[in-house]
């Protein structure tokens, strides 16, 4: 175990550490500042990014690309995937990268779906 | 069974099991398993909240003017803080643990000592942190009543804006009315904690200040909760039929049903999956001690239960989006 090779270039050899240790400290740097700018962001909530894109405000797809973008440096430099083999890191990270969204797309049209017959049927829901 | 030896020349020939499949062991492999399970169950849950809320999308409870609370700051209005606090109390106790398996790879017993315990200690403010947060979401602010519709209706002054708790207007009416406890009855069951207040009481407390309006469940195209006129909300305090205070699995102060059902459920989950990789820590971090991992050579262990560990803080991450900030 005492010869496990790491890589030590994040943002695609950007940035090149010494040690895993300072890789681990820089991440830990990097997820601090992804997740200030995510709590800046729900505070203040900037009027710009209320409009509508594709189903939902701006800021929520600005709130889910920063999530999945430190999940990303989460399994990949804290789980280590960035050191596995290929095929480990495809056999873990595809099914749920195929799976999620699928399940989220289907259930989330379908939830829009119910809320579209709700609304507009003749059933009064709020009494 | 036969007694023969198996020869050594098969570790290293792909198919005789000799060699590790992908370059990792076995458990580290299981724990992969169990980490792709246990992501697919909980995008469920999340999927399943998200399917809820796309289905009351116009009236979902926000985030902001739920979670309030920070420890030590009483009556200050501060969304967010909290939670992102313990993000990253969350995400450093990932980094302690990433540095002792490290440390392991070096073999260096002291370190990960040091460093697991440090894990331990996050872990261990993080689910103390949810418990207080939970007491919060449990006992409620301001109280609210819910209609026949079984909307909620909160109550603001029409002057300041500002919520305005149940106690502060509500009237005291005279009454016999008792909780019902299993010994009284001729059956024995029992009715649920009786709220502060009777119905009749906060509408007879509504309807005597006049500054008092109604807030609805509804939001308007601005991302607002909708405030009814005095006029309307005299109209709709008379539906009231339940006076609730704080959260349980029924019904909440905060509006739609589901909304605490699926607060207690995932982040429950979620806080379980905490507390056991807490546990598991410790168990590990007194193998280290014991130097069962300096016997074997290796300190393998250290970097799967890091995996999951690791993995309790991914969800995280996904929790926190899903249900404070989006």
């Amino acid at each position: 175990m005492a010869h496990v090779a790491h890589k030590l270039s994040i943002f695609r050899g950007l940035v090149t550490f010494k040690s895993n240790q300072q890789k681990i400290w820089g991440v830990l740097i990097f997820l601090s500042i992804v997740t200030i700018i995510e709590v800046v962001l729900g505070i203040i909530k900037p009027e710009s990014l209320m409009s509508s894109f594709l189903h939902m405000k701006i800021i929520n797809w600005i709130f889910i690309i920063l999530t999945i973008v430190k999940a990303y440096y989460i399994a990949w430099d804290f789980m280590h995937l960035r050191d596995e083999k290929s095929g480990l890191t495809g056999s873990i990270v595809l099914p749920l990268v195929i799976l999620i969204p699928y399940l989220a797309f289907i259930l989330l049209v379908e939830g829009n779906y119910i809320y579209d017959v709700m609304f507009e049927g003749f059933v009064s829901w709020n009494f | 069974m036969s007694t023969t030896t198996v020869p050594t020349s098969t570790e290293d020939n792909v198919w005789s099991g000799g060699n590790k499949p992908l370059n990792s062991s076995y458990g580290k492999m299981m724990m992969w398993f169990f980490i792709v399970s246990d992501a697919l169950t909980f995008s469920g849950f999340l999927v399943a909240y998200g399917f809820s809320r796309f289905k009351n999308i116009d009236s979902w409870p926000i985030a902001d003017e739920v979670f309030t609370h920070f420890p030590f700051l009483h009556g200050v209005d501060a969304p967010m803080y909290y939670v992102a606090l313990m993000t990253f109390i969350l995400i450093f106790s990932s980094v302690t643990m990433v540095i002792a398996v490290d440390a392991g790879h070096h073999m260096k017993k002291t370190k990960v000592a040091v460093y697991m315990l440090l894990t331990i200690l996050g872990g261990a403010v993080f689910v103390g942190s949810q418990a207080w947060e939970w007491k919060n979401f449990i006992n409620g602010e301001y109280g609210a009543v819910e209609t026949k519709g079984g909307q909620i209706l909160q109550f603001l002054d029409a002057e300041t804006g500002k919520r305005v708790a149940l106690e502060d207007f509500a009237a005291t009416i005279p009454g016999d009315r008792v909780q019902h406890e299993s010994k009284n009855g001729l059956w024995f069951y029992e009715e649920a904690e009786l709220p502060s207040f009777t119905v009749q009481e906060v509408v007879t407390g509504f309807v005597n200040h006049e500054n008092l309006v109604v807030k609805t469940e509804q939001i308007d195209e601005s991302g607002h909760k909708i405030v009814l006129s005095r006029e309307e909300s005299l109209q709709k305090i008379n539906q009231t039929q339940y006076v609730v205070e704080g959260a349980n699995l029924i019904r909440n102060e905060y509006g739609n049903r589901l909304f605490a059902d699926f607060f207690f459920f995932i982040t429950g989950f979620h806080g379980f999956h905490v507390l056991s990789g807490v546990i598991i820590n410790c168990i590990i971090f007194f193998n280290v001690l014991i130097g069962t991992y300096e016997r074997r050579g290796n300190y393998e262990m250290v970097e799967k239960v890091g995996l999951y560990w690791h993995f309790v803080d991914l969800v995280w991450v996904f929790v926190f989006t899903f249900f404070y900030l989006v």
